[in-house]
């Protein structure tokens, strides 16, 4: 997906591409600086990453000043790769291997409206009337992960802002709260974090692409990795 | 007593009460099985478009022994807080009210078990003994579903209660008696306007109090629409929640035989009891046949409640206590004035 | 009480070791003395009523609920970290399972959302046997809820039916993708398979019985008094408060909002090349979600019946490589799944698996105004109300 801008694709339709480009507008108008970073795609979404001092404004902003009243979700992107390997490409164990090859590339690289930090939590309102919606992001300090909590403006955030607590780690001022939603009131640790391991991929390692699995019994004559 | 039953008075007086208090059980739990089978495994399934057990004996006709079986062999589990004489008397007592209602239900002219004044006053009174054994098992069972449960059928049978009585009063307005064998003479041997074809059934000239009764007969017996004590969706089992094995068995025995003991109530005050139109009550026939016609008018009127019960949806408890005090109470005291005005008039 | 003065005695610093005393304390709480005023009724997770293994705490003052804290991850599968591990058609056979009653449907927002990113369109047959097999589930899935919801207010005949008339809509989806439950059908570019022979004239056949399951239940469950009784009026929940949290499908449609994502924002599914209507209702009760999802399915019987007569021909599949790599990007993609809108939000940085994959799935939210929606209510009603809310647990806690 190229990050062009919405000025140079003509191809979309007009009327969609004003809807969103004045909503990015009226964004930045009533933010200001609140306002980091914008990517409209025509005729499909907008991305808005904004501060974390006006998280909870772009909230309020949306709701009641541009309509999008239905909250659709909210939750957290953690954007450095994980350390493990045995993943999909790897064909070796690759944290046993200590030449500079087998060292997973562990930079941070955020995406769609960019980011500066590892971890990064995003929300999606709608606007049922006029059938659009926007992806909202906002970084969070590397040594402080916490961000306004967004129950006042819609309700419905709790448990997702919850989920994102007892998944990240991620803390939200003003909820009303925070404890486990899915996950055992002694669990340690924040298992949807990439440094958290999936441990039964620690237990038995990717088998490599197969196109077919063998039968039980039927002969060594192919081997499993049969990747064209 | 006729000439045939002349053995009988030359028996002994405990081997009388041994012979009525054998036929008392054979009579409920023969009648509880037949329920069971024809209705709780045969209609409803197929009602439910399904077959039913139809493993265990012909068309699964045994099916009900391998489920006494079942149950007598089960452990039997007390909680841990449960008051331990509460908690096991509580189905003996449920059950006890069913047999002491079966007594005062007429066989035939003479195949009786008492034949007292009292009649469906004293069937009336016993009835109540069963909300005791409910409640019992409810708070014994030291679980709140089966508490709530408890509470409920208390509030619901005691509410039900009147209704009960009020229709029956009509019924015994119009025969003149409270005696059961008087009513079901009274049917058999009344005339409607002048032709005695078929007696006078009561279901006509009460049929107000027919429909009460069998209303509050659903709610008396805990079955949907009315069954919120038992409300399997949300309470599990409500008060019988904590048994198993044989106590779950006489609760559930309890129930169908209830069921079919009300029914035969019911029977004697609406349908003219053991009575056939055609057949002269006196005759000693009857005291054979009496029994198999009071069978198919049992079987039949079940037939109604389960359909009943498997078809609608529950009540909520304010809903169903509303439906009692509100309608079912001030249409049965109309009826009981109406019956009054019109036994003076005629 | 001992536990609670614990509590808030102690110092704790630590959130997870707060969190674990106050667990520990709730559990206490539930199993102490048998009074009513102020009692703790603890519903599941083994319970009749609840779709699965949901518990639902309830503070309770006499038969009136005061308080309803649901508690869930009974179910709780680790979905968006195991999709983090698993090629793309993988993750497929994974989210079959998140809405297992109608599973077709939970696979389509995933796969449109990697044909985005890959910038593929299916081919015009593919869309449309997509189309149709994506109703079929909705068909499956809420015949489910009619029979059973009749078994929440305690009719215990209507699901029977509902599971006879589904087997019907169950065996055409065997027919076309070999699995009843989890067809694990849809791949990025297209389907697996094409539609085998006699199937058009077989669903033809099938959409008129499930009109006439649909008038069955009509007469037997909405009809019935008793049922409205306990219906109506129960669990209302305005549009404005059910809009901010996050309800979707019949909930919000039975609250009068019109809002239909398959009309709306259509993506990469035919619905609006036939006629068809979007079904709304303004009381926003149980009554109103019962008789919406009722009209839903047999509006979908007739958008079936219209898109079979007009299938396309052409191939099923596109050109995509044989192990895709999905290019670099992010994407949203919301279907108007039966429990809901669910949405997949894909984040992939080139390579085989995904990055990061977030499911947003309709009962989560669905199930969140409880605590809202159920304070005042009675015991009775708290069934009601959630099985009129319908949801599976897979889709709460995937």
């Amino acid at each position: 997906m190229s990050s062009t801008d919405a000025s140079t694709e003509q191809d979309a339709s007009p009327a969609t591409d004003a809807a969103r480009d004045e909503i990015v507008a009226r964004f930045a108008a009533h933010l200001g600086d609140g306002l980091l970073e914008s990517h409209v795609v025509p005729d499909v979404d907008i991305w808005l990453r904004v501060s974390r001092e006006s998280w909870r404004e772009a909230a309020e902003f949306a709701k009641n000043g541009l309509g999008f009243a239905y909250f659709s979700f909210l939750g957290g992107i953690d954007w450095m790769p994980s350390p493990f390997g045995r993943e999909m490409d790897s064909q070796i164990d690759i944290t046993l291997g200590n030449d500079e090859a087998s060292k997973i590339d562990q930079t941070i690289e955020q995406g769609i409206a960019g980011g500066e930090t590892r971890f990064q939590v995003f929300a999606r309102v709608n606007d049922i009337v006029n059938g659009l919606g926007i992806t909202l992001k906002v970084d969070l300090a590397d040594d402080d992960l916490s961000v306004d909590s967004w129950v006042s403006v819609y309700p419905g955030a709790n448990w997702h802002e919850r989920e994102a607590w007892e998944m990240y780690g991620f803390s939200f001022n003003d909820h009303p709260g925070l404890r486990a939603l899915y996950l055992p009131s002694d669990f340690e640790g924040h298992p949807l974090r990439k440094d958290y391991p999936l441990l039964a991929r620690r237990m038995k390692p990717w088998p490599g692409i197969v196109d077919v699995e063998q039968m039980p019994g039927e002969g060594d004559d192919e081997d499993g990795a049969s990747s064209d | 007593m006729s000439a045939s039953l002349n053995i009988l008075g030359e028996l002994s007086y405990w081997q009388q009460t041994g012979i009525r208090v054998g036929a008392g059980l054979a009579a409920v739990l023969l009648i509880a099985g037949t329920l069971v089978y024809l209705h709780l495994f045969k209609l409803v399934s197929f009602m439910q478009s399904r077959l039913g057990p139809m493993e265990a004996g012909p068309f699964g006709s045994l099916q009900l022994l391998a489920e006494v079986g079942k149950f007598l062999q089960k452990e039997d589990i007390f909680p841990r807080k449960a008051d331990r004489f509460v908690f096991a008397a509580a189905p003996f007592v449920v059950l006890m009210s069913t047999f002491l209602l079966v007594v005062v239900v007429p066989g035939g002219p003479d195949a009786w078990f008492i034949d007292t004044e009292l009649g469906i006053y004293l069937a009336m009174a016993v009835s109540s003994v069963s909300v005791i054994g409910i409640l019992m098992a409810g708070w014994g069972s030291a679980s709140k579903y089966s508490m709530l449960g408890g509470l409920r059928a208390t509030g619901q049978l005691i509410a039900y209660e009147l209704p009960l009585i009020l229709a029956v009063l009509g019924v015994v307005i119009q025969a003149g008696t409270m005696n059961m064998q008087g009513i079901v003479y009274a049917q058999a041997e009344g005339s409607i306007f002048g032709w005695d074809g078929i007696g006078n059934p009561y279901i006509l000239t009460q049929g107000v109090a027919f429909l009460i009764f069998m209303v509050a007969m659903q709610a008396e017996l805990t079955q949907a629409p009315f069954d919120m004590p038992i409300a399997e969706s949300e309470l599990v089992s409500g008060y019988m929640t904590e048994y198993s094995g044989m106590r779950f068995l006489l609760f559930f025995i309890g129930e169908f035989a209830t069921a079919g003991v009300f029914s035969a109530i019911a029977a004697v005050l609406f349908l003219g009891g053991w009575s056939i139109p055609g057949i002269d009550p006196n005759d000693n026939i009857m005291n054979v046949l009496g029994p198999l016609v009071m069978l198919v008018k049992i079987v039949g009127l079940t037939f109604v409640v389960f359909w009943a019960r498997f078809t609608f949806p529950r009540f909520r408890e304010d809903q169903l206590q509303k439906l009692a005090w509100k309608v079912l109470i001030p249409l049965a005291l109309t009826n009981i004035v109406v019956t009054g005005i019109l036994k003076v008039a005629f | 009480m001992r536990m609670e003065r614990a509590v808030t005695e102690a110092a704790l610093s630590n959130r997870a070791q707060l969190s674990y005393i106050a667990a520990q304390a709730a559990d206490a709480r539930v199993n102490v003395e048998l009074e009513t005023e102020g009692m703790t009724l603890n519903i599941g997770p083994q319970h009749p009523a609840t779709h699965g293994t949901l518990r639902i705490i309830a503070k309770l003052d006499g038969e009136q609920v005061v308080a309803v804290d649901p508690v869930m991850g009974y179910m709780h599968r680790g979905y968006e970290k195991l999709a983090e591990v698993r090629t793309y058609p993988q993750v497929t056979t994974l989210i079959n399972r998140i809405d297992w009653v109608g599973s077709f449907a939970n696979e389509v927002p995933f796969i449109l959302a990697a044909e985005r990113l890959m910038e593929v369109e299916a081919p015009p047959r593919a869309q449309w046997i997509r189309t149709i097999l994506f109703e079929m589930s909705r068909i499956a899935n809420i015949t489910l809820f009619l029979g059973d919801m009749g078994l929440q207010v305690g009719a215990v005949t209507p699901a029977f039916f509902a599971f006879r008339d589904r087997e019907h809509v169950l065996n055409l989806i065997e027919a076309v993708t070999g699995g009843r439950f989890h067809p694990n059908f849809d791949r990025i570019g297209g389907l697996k398979d094409d539609l085998p022979a006699g199937w058009i004239t077989e669903t033809r056949r099938v959409m008129k019985k499930m009109r006439q399951y649909c008038d069955e239940i009509e007469t037997l469950v909405e009809g019935n008094e008793i049922f409205q009784a306990r219906t109506r009026g129960i669990g209302v929940i305005p549009a404005h408060i059910g809009l901010s949290y996050g309800l979707s499908g019949a909930n919000i449609r039975g609250s009068g909002v019109d809002w239909d994502v398959r009309r709306d924002s259509p993506c990469g599914m035919v619905h609006n090349e036939t006629d068809w209507k979007v079904w709304t209702h303004p009381d926003g009760d149980s009554f109103a979600r019962f008789w919406v999802r009722l009209q839903e399915t047999r509006e979908s019987t007739r958008i079936i019946d219209q898109l079979i007569d007009n299938i396309p021909s052409g191939p099923i599949m596109a050109k995509v490589p044989r192990i895709i790599k999905v290019p670099a990007g992010e994407a949203y993609v919301e279907t108007e799944n039966p429990l809901g809108v669910m949405g997949y939000y894909v984040i992939s940085k080139g390579e085989l698996v995904p990055y990061r994959v977030k499911i947003r799935s309709a009962s989560f939210n669905n199930i969140s105004i409880t605590p809202w929606l159920l304070k005042g209510v009675y015991v009775p009603d708290i069934i009601t109300i959630l099985g009129s809310l319908y949801f599976i647990l897979g889709d709460i806690d995937r």
